[in-house]
């Protein structure tokens, strides 16, 4: 996946603040012209490594690589990259004409030049009109504009993201969202983008690195990431209601969903992990027929579909139905999904794939190369 | 009667300003309007009425050699005082506000001399001035120096004044500086590192820029303080020598009090209310529309 000279090398990097540890020695390269998002749960470390990257947070232990140079030590300036802050970081008392070429200024860039580039830039991020302006007369998106602009006019290779969009609101970071990532792949930047949102991670990312307590829990597509999470915390955080994880124990021939002895899910070695199964992928259907039995909650009605959450054993369940669809909590029901919509983890919450969980429904034809083939991740109410 | 809705808001308002409408014109407005007629008065010998005399007071002063004296002092006092302190306070919040170990004793050293009542304070100053034990001239000795007479020299006293008030009045303006400093986000510094921006750069392009509204505070309060304390002179010099450090509103005590002229006094007080007032308008005018508000 990576090229030969990656544009960033982290190699063991680490962070400590007296005895606490934000970031365990992290190994990772970022290929140009990717978008990569770091995403995680505050306090993850994703803000710390970010930081770290640009230069403004001092690094504890490892080496960081920028095109082939060693800039652990070297100040932000130097590094040949720009940054969106998540409060914009605007000069308040500048216009956004000065606030976008205040770089350039510092870098004594001839002011021809400055003014070329200013109109160029403006003109991408649909500033024109808005350049005499002080940044307290723009609006949430326009300033979160300026600062991409600030980030754009460097021409510097890399650009970093922290969370930009978590000040604006749903509607319009949507739009920044596709804005933003047309912009990347219109001018080839590499992007690192931080966020605890996995719809924008989802969305935006070529690829995601999925962070946890300072380390990488997972690295890879959207896609793999969603439809192949490596550890219980990967499948619970990214999709929208969560992944439902049943605790197995061991049945007579197989392992069995606690408190349902009777329907064989996986071989007996997974008998002490979980089972993964997402809410979109559970089949409802009457009450006798072979699957796993159920007896309805309650039904949540979103709109395009509904969320009907079940009790199998003394586990709660969520399964997504598409349209509006209504049932009678008490309800006896049975649940059904396919093999390789199943997800077996060990006892150590990591994914185990040495192991085939049961097809559940040995009606519908199989289709074997179905677990390998990425379907378009379906998290939360958003088109991709 | 009956009041309508509107009248019964307006008399709530007004009612609301009262006590502060009350103690204003007791004890600011009432005082300059008398102030201001007694200028246009000379009192009666032996009980005969106050005569008017329109502005002749104000010529007499004006003809006064000591008051245009006093002045010169006072605008060589304020020159000199309100740009050193501004910068030294400037200076010191932007040291004790980076990182620093300690930097809370340094904060609190840097503000102690604002603590101290400025008689305290010009008491500690008279020793470090006295000429034979002086802790300056000690230490001048010490460099094999003769000794300077700090007070007594016409041509050194007003310096020496006027160092004392520069030490008291910079820790003071520094917990301004240091709030404002404060109130600066981190990642105006931390977007303009990543541009590769100078500290240099960075001060006079963003930290200077955003402290104005500070500067304007801190420099109007400057102003009003270099005309209104002088509570140190009456401990190091009491005006002298030959008036070298006398300073408008001692001037004032001086003719009020000691010379028992209260039409001279009332007549100073107005020209240096006026004069004050023009400054502070045109301070405010012209440096507020190149300062910006947050």
């Amino acid at each position: 996946m990576l090229d030969a000279a990656p544009l960033i090398r982290f190699s063991q990097v680490s962070k400590c603040w007296g005895s606490t540890t934000a970031v365990r020695s992290l190994d990772f390269s970022i290929a140009p012209g990717q978008f990569v998002i770091l995403l995680g749960p505050s306090g993850c470390g994703k803000s710390t490594t970010l930081r770290m990257l640009a230069g403004l947070e001092a690094v504890s232990g490892g080496e960081i690589h920028i095109q082939g140079q060693d800039v652990t030590h070297q100040p932000p300036g130097a590094r040949g990259l720009s940054m969106v802050f998540q409060s914009y970081a605007l000069f308040p008392h500048l216009s956004v004409a000065d606030n976008i070429v205040f770089g350039l200024r510092s870098r004594k860039v001839p002011k021809a030049e400055q003014r070329e580039r200013l109109a160029k830039v403006a003109e991408m991020v649909d500033l024109t009109a808005y350049l005499d302006r002080k940044p307290a007369k723009l609006s949430g998106g326009q300033r979160q504009r300026v600062a991409l602009a600030r980030a754009v006019i460097s021409e510097h290779p890399i650009c970093l993201m922290d969370e930009p969009l978590s000040n604006l609101d749903a509607r319009l970071r949507a739009d920044m969202r596709r804005d933003i990532k047309a912009l990347q792949a219109r001018l080839g930047m590499t992007v690192i983008y931080v966020t605890h949102d996995q719809v924008e991670a989802m969305s935006m990312g070529d690829r995601v690195i999925l962070m946890q307590h300072g380390e990488i829990v997972q690295d890879a597509p959207p896609g793999e990431l969603y439809n192949q999470p490596a550890t219980t915390f990967a499948a619970s955080f990214i999709g929208s209601p969560a992944m439902n994880l049943l605790p197995l124990t061991e049945g007579l021939e197989a392992a069995v969903i606690e408190g349902v002895p009777e329907t064989p899910v996986a071989p007996l070695a997974a008998a002490t992990g979980q089972l993964g199964v997402r809410p979109e992928d559970i089949e409802l259907r009457g009450a006798g027929e072979p699957g796993v039995p159920a007896t309805v909650i309650s039904d949540e009605y979103l709109g395009a579909d509904t969320i009907i959450h079940l009790a199998v054993g003394r586990h709660s369940v969520k399964a997504r139905l598409a349209g509006r669809q209504s049932m009678a909590p008490n309800t006896a029901c049975t649940l059904a999904w396919r093999a390789q919509a199943a997800h077996l983890f060990g006892s150590d919450g990591k994914r185990r794939d040495d192991l085939a969980p049961c097809n559940l429904m040995p009606d519908v034809p199989d289709d074997a190369d179905a677990r390998v083939v990425p379907r378009l991740p379906n998290v939360g109410s958003f088109a991709i | 009667m009956m009041l309508s809705a509107h009248h019964k808001l307006q008399l709530y308002g007004a009612l609301l300003l009262l006590p502060a409408a009350l103690l204003l014109t007791t004890f600011a407005y009432i005082p300059t309007v008398t102030t201001l007629i007694s200028s246009l008065f000379l009192p009666g010998f032996r009980g005969a009425p106050a005569e008017f005399v329109g502005l002749e007071n104000y010529q007499v002063l004006f003809i006064d050699p000591t008051f245009w004296k006093v002045a010169r002092n006072n605008l060589l006092y304020a020159l000199g005082t309100i740009p050193t302190s501004i910068a030294l306070a400037l200076g010191m919040a932007l040291f004790v506000n980076a990182r620093l170990p300690g930097r809370g004793l340094v904060r609190m050293a840097y503000f102690t001399p604002t603590i101290l009542p400025m008689i305290a304070a010009a008491n500690i100053w008279m020793f470090f001035y006295a000429p034979q034990i002086g802790l300056f001239n000690k230490l001048l000795g010490a460099l094999g120096f003769s000794g300077v007479n700090w007070l007594g020299d016409p041509a050194v006293a007003l310096g020496s004044v006027m160092a004392m008030s520069v030490w008291k009045e910079a820790g003071f303006f520094m917990i301004f500086y240091l709030a404002a400093l404060q109130g600066m986000p981190p990642e105006l510094k931390e977007a303009s590192d990543l541009e590769g921006t100078s500290r240099w750069s960075f001060f006079w392009r963003v930290t200077f820029p955003l402290l104005m509204p500070t500067t304007l505070f801190v420099l109007i309060n400057a102003l009003i303080n270099a005309v209104r304390v002088v509570d140190h002179l009456f401990i190091l010099t009491k005006g002298g020598p030959n008036n070298a450090t006398n300073l408008l509103l001692y001037y004032v005590y001086e003719n009020s009090f000691a010379f028992f002229d209260r039409t001279t006094a009332a007549t100073i007080t107005v020209v240096i209310l006026l004069t004050l007032a023009i400054i502070a308008t045109l301070k405010f005018t012209l440096l507020d529309r190149r300062t910006h508000y947050q």
